[in-house]
């Protein structure tokens, strides 16, 4: 399996990681390495099996519907970028 | 609608249900409305590293209610998924939502249509999810301004089958589960403040024609209004897209509330991939048997057998049953009311509720529970006519200065119509001595009525009642009248 | 003092022939002589936390003067770089979060603070967790003490660089596919990553979230049981804890391996191993059979799969665990960008380094539309068969034995430009965190004057066997005294 530059752009593109164009080719050479090595799971006979999502078997603990938590904005937004009148700014938004 | 009728309509909504916990889905801040900007958000609601999310048992609970009442399967065994997309108020760059096993699925919902014939709508599914934060647009000149104390409320989104062909069935639909979600008190249903909100799955095809047409889906209407509106804008749109020789295309739009229109939402025109895979942060979501039984027990009444109850317990016809169960805060004024009269006088309960009260707090753009007279009050009111201390219509003068707030409290009737002098008159000295006076003033007309003209009695009644203000006792009036003016 | 087991630095402590402020000051000389970078160190420390640390050695004093009887009261640390610690740089060996003060502690942190332990600092590693050998740092590679060529292993190089070096007594560690074990085996040194969910995740940043587990560095067993007693329990802010009580680690020490059931998994000893790590794991095993212990040999069939696995499994996870860095809330953000996708493509390429971005790329490949079956749900399908071929195991076995890794520590750059050749370093290390399994590293001998790492496994929430059969294999052999020269 291999990446082509065009699809290690797209991918760059849905992970919103700006690459220089540069580097494609050997991102496209790496990565299509390591999918070649992952290629090797077409050999295992998985029919039937339940994937496993979870290394042990055990369920969802419930936490009761109690406020725990308090105001920390000026701590949180202590270490933000860029913050204004308690809102986090980013460029403006088209909808 | 100017198109021809050889367009069907097809209809589904994602109404997505902002339920009334106190704590958020996956954190402990609260999820309290209007508070300032990010003092509800706390670590986990932020996305900070290392952050992890533990899901709250009542968002849980709740998602039960709205399966059962709705006669769906309740899943033994739910997954949560993360869904991805970046946005600025999605702060982990994904949500956390359930995906291929949500909670409920295969529900339905009875909608009664404008001819009064039922049709059963089918929920495809309702899974749990959180919210997402806000953005504001307008504060600032080149930036958005990002507040997260709505991450990580929760939401249950209710996705319907394509059941609904026309915008008035859609928004019949769009009652029943607004009132329902009330009902069982999992949601505060303020649309306003975005508690319950709908997307709208609309696509238009040929009759006759089996496949669905392509659909787009508006987002974010938040008022039953614009719901109609944006349907109705959007089928137009369609209809005439595809006979000008277009095609419609599968998109994400926006209604606006100022035109009435509907476009191209811009930050969704990039296809998506959402990545959908199961959270490795949450473990799956087993719901025994003996929880559901336990939420059972609490379920309150829900509408159609709360209506059903009306016209058997209180002798209500089914229609007006069916409109004092419209919301949950009307049928419990409307059970108050009656309570504080003793149980009894249902009718009558039922008439001023549906008739003054309601049109009343109509013209003062009032719901129920704003209302100015209590249901007490009214009681006191009402109590008033059935022990002949007013008639009805000076109750209906009582009531106006009640509702303008001239007199407040569980008393107010009362107060009114001794500071009014109201009383109606029983006192028969009172009644005779003004039965003389009209008798001494109208000798043609006695003389007439003697004579034979028996209609008169009308024009003597009326004419004792203009003496006494209204306010003498009809029934006593027309006793005594008789026996004077037989001389 | 630095040669010093835990129990003798306590005993010491107590006896007072040194204060903690002496000892964890000793500590901070020697960071201060043998670390930095630019004076030819081993670069082990992203921050070193000199003020704080003498502030709590100074309350663990008081606390000892009191009579404190807490066992590791007044004993430095050292923290992975990935552990969120209040008020303190958390980078995670990024630039991504070069400038992120952690807002809260891990839990285990907070754990390990209450325990009375000074943090000496936070130890380097590679960036997010992702590498082998602590060169994808954007803080620099770490040296090997046993030879400043050779990398430490990762992606926990710093803190077991630091405790092999003796700048710190005890480090903490991550291990999501052997970042423990294996940087353990390289620096001669003990290391143990327990069941998944016995160490609470919440404020250690993600990696993979259903691989990573925290753990400990230190110079033996008996210390790794002492530190994993006070970090292990269950925490109510990680769904992913498991509500299972922590034995008395240091009390099942003693243990005897007397017919305890031991296997050699085939697999593990296959082509690909050095022979030299092959000669000296073989000596270990005539130790393990001398002091009781059945050794057998048994089959772990999927052995081979299980990087594959990884390699789809793990990126999958990164990719959704760092989308939450996008330059909004915390982290690098770039220079005044143009709109929303500068915003995010350039803070993210930015501050990501690139082996960083090549997982984030896979992940997202694998997770995308078209693509989950082939890659992310067959992955996790061979997982389950990784997993029950452990199951089967032990059925026949208490602990399973092999090598750590298939060679000892390899040149500095050597497998940097050759992203395969570094992942496979990690096949006898990732079964372990497929399974969620404990493992743990001891050192077993040297390879050209370079340590050989002896790893041992055991079934779910049997710690206290691993511990205890490294403990009597230390109290049998002398490697896990030897230090390299000049530390």
């Amino acid at each position: 399996m291999s990446l082509q530059p065009d699809q290690v752009r797209t991918v760059a593109r849905l992970a919103r990681l700006a690459l220089r164009e540069e580097d494609v080719p050997a991102y496209s050479r790496k990565l299509s390495s390591i999918l070649d090595m992952v290629e090797q799971l077409n050999a295992a006979q998985t029919a039937g099996v339940t994937p496993l999502a979870h290394p042990l078997d055990v369920v969802q603990r419930l936490r009761p519907d109690e406020v725990t938590e308090g105001d920390q904005r000026d701590r949180f937004q202590s270490i933000a970028p860029q913050v204004e009148n308690g809102l986090y700014l980013v460029p403006k938004v088209i909808e | 609608m100017t198109h021809d009728n050889n367009w069907e309509v097809v209809i589904g909504l994602e109404v997505h249900v902002q339920l009334l916990t106190r704590s958020k889905i996956f954190s402990g801040a609260s999820t309290a409305y209007g508070a300032a900007p990010n003092t509800q958000a706390c670590a986990v609601d932020l996305g900070m590293p290392g952050v992890l999310p533990v899901l709250n048992a009542e968002a849980v609970n709740m998602a039960i209610r709205l399966g059962l009442a709705t006669d769906a399967q309740i899943a033994p065994r739910s997954v949560f998924a993360r869904k991805h997309y970046f946005y600025p108020d999605l702060p982990k760059g994904y949500q956390i939502s359930q995906y291929e096993l949500p909670v409920v699925s295969q529900g339905r919902l009875e909608i009664t249509l404008e001819d009064g014939t039922a049709k059963t709508i089918g929920i495809t599914r309702a899974h749990l999810e959180e919210d997402a934060g806000k953005s504001m647009h307008e504060d600032f000149a080149n930036a958005s301004g990002i507040d997260l104390n709505r991450a990580s409320t929760p939401l249950l989104e209710v996705v319907s089958e394509p059941d609904m062909r026309s915008a008035k069935e859609a928004v019949a639909y769009l009652k029943k589960l607004h009132a329902l979600v009330c009902y069982l008190e999992i949601c505060d249903g303020n649309m306003q403040e975005g508690s319950f909100r709908c997307d709208a799955n609309v696509s238009v095809r040929r009759r006759g024609e089996t496949k669905f047409g392509t659909r787009t889906e508006t987002k974010n209407l938040n008022s039953f209004r614009y719901v109609e509106k944006a349907i109705n804008y959007e089928i137009e749109r369609q209809i005439d897209l595809i006979e000008s020789g277009g095609t419609v295309v599968q998109e994400t739009r926006l209604f606006n509330v100022d035109t009435g229109e509907t476009r191209t939402m811009r930050s969704k025109e990039e296809a998506n991939d959402y990545r959908y895979f199961p959270d490795p942060d949450l473990l799956p979501l087993v719901i025994e048997p003996a929880q559901i039984e336990a939420v059972r027990k609490q379920m309150p009444e829900l509408p159609d057998a709360k209506r059903d109850r009306f016209v058997a317990e209180y002798g209500l016809t089914a229609y007006d049953a069916d409109v004092l169960t419209a919301t949950r805060e009307l049928a419990n004024y409307f059970e108050e009311l009656v309570k504080e009269l003793g149980g009894k006088e249902a009718k009558l309960a039922a008439n001023w509720v549906m008739g003054d009260l309601s049109g009343f707090l109509n013209k003062a753009n009032l719901d129920i529970t704003q209302s100015p007279v209590s249901a007490k009050a009214l009681a006191g009111l009402l109590s008033r006519i059935l022990d002949n201390t007013i008639s009805g219509k000076i109750a209906k003068e009582v009531f106006e200065a009640m509702f303008a707030g001239e007199a407040t409290g569980d008393k107010a009737a009362d107060s009114l119509i001794e500071s009014k002098g109201l009383k109606q008159i029983t006192d028969t000295g009172a009644l005779e001595k003004a039965i003389d006076q009209v008798l001494a003033a109208n000798p043609k007309q006695l003389e007439q009525y003697r004579a034979g003209k028996d209609a008169l009695l009308g024009f003597f009644v009326g004419q004792v009642m203009k003496a006494t203000g209204g306010k003498a006792n009809p029934a006593e009036v027309n006793r005594l009248l008789a026996a004077k003016l037989k001389g | 003092m630095h040669n010093q087991s835990l129990k003798q630095l306590a005993a010491s402590l107590r006896e007072r022939k040194f204060s903690s402020r002496e000892l964890t000051q000793h500590y901070l000389d020697r960071i201060a002589k043998l670390d930095p970078k630019a004076s030819g160190g081993i670069n082990s420390f992203i921050t070193v936390c000199e003020s704080q640390a003498l502030a709590q050695a100074d309350a663990a004093d008081a606390r000892l003067a009191k009579g404190d009887a807490a066992p590791l009261l007044g004993i430095p640390l050292a923290q992975k770089d990935i552990f969120c610690t209040q008020g303190v740089k958390t980078s995670c060996g990024s630039k991504m979060l070069d400038n992120f003060i952690a807002p809260y502690d891990a839990t285990a942190v907070q754990k390990l603070n209450a325990a009375g332990m000074p943090m000496l600092g936070k130890t380097n590693m590679d960036e997010f967790a992702m590498g082998s050998s602590n060169e994808t740092s954007f803080y620099g590679p770490v040296k090997n003490p046993w030879d400043h060529g050779r990398v430490p292993g990762g992606s926990s190089g710093g803190s077991a660089a630091a405790v092999t070096a003796g700048l710190a007594p005890v480090a903490t560690g991550t291990d999501t596919g052997g970042s423990i074990r294996q940087p353990a085996a390289l620096c001669g040194i003990s290391g143990i990553k327990p069941t998944y969910g016995r160490v609470s995740r919440y404020g250690m940043i993600a990696f993979a979230s259903s691989l990573d587990q925290g753990g400990v560095f230190a110079r033996s067993a008996e210390d790794c049981a002492l530190v994993l007693q006070a970090m292990a329990g269950f925490d109510t802010r990680d769904s992913t804890s498991l509500d299972v009580p922590v034995p008395d680690y240091a009390a099942d020490l003693g243990q005897s391996l007397k017919g305890q059931r031991i296997g050699l998994p085939k697999e593990y000893f296959a082509d690909g191993l050095d022979p030299g790590v092959r000669a000296a794991i073989e000596e270990a095993v005539k130790v393990y059979e001398s002091l009781g212990a059945q050794i057998r040999e048994i089959s772990l069939p999927n052995t081979q799969l299980a990087v594959p696995t990884y390699y789809v499994v793990a990126p999958a996870e990164a990719s959704s665990n760092l989308a939450r860095f996008d330059g909004v809330r915390y982290g690098h953000r770039c220079d005044s960008p143009k709109d929303l996708m500068d915003l995010y493509t350039r803070s993210r390429g930015e501050g990501f380094g690139s082996e960083v971005q090549r997982r984030i790329m896979v992940g997202t490949y694998v997770l995308s539309a078209g693509y989950y079956d082939a890659y992310y749900l067959k992955a996790q399908q061979v997982r389950r068969l990784i997993a029950d071929d452990f199951k089967k195991a032990f059925d026949s076995v208490d602990l399973i034995l092999g090598p750590t890794t298939t060679t000892p520590a390899f040149g500095l750059g050597e497998k940097f430009d050759d992203p395969v050749a570094m992942y496979l370093n990690d096949i006898y290390t990732i079964s372990a965190n497929l399974a969620g399994l404990p493992g743990m590293s001891i050192p077993a001998g040297f390879v050209g004057g370079l340590p050989v790492g002896l790893q041992l496994l055991g079934n779910h929430f049997q710690e206290a066997k691993l511990l205890a059969a490294a403990h009597q294999y230390q109290q049998a052999t002398d490697w896990h005294i030897r230090r390299p020269e000049g530390y």
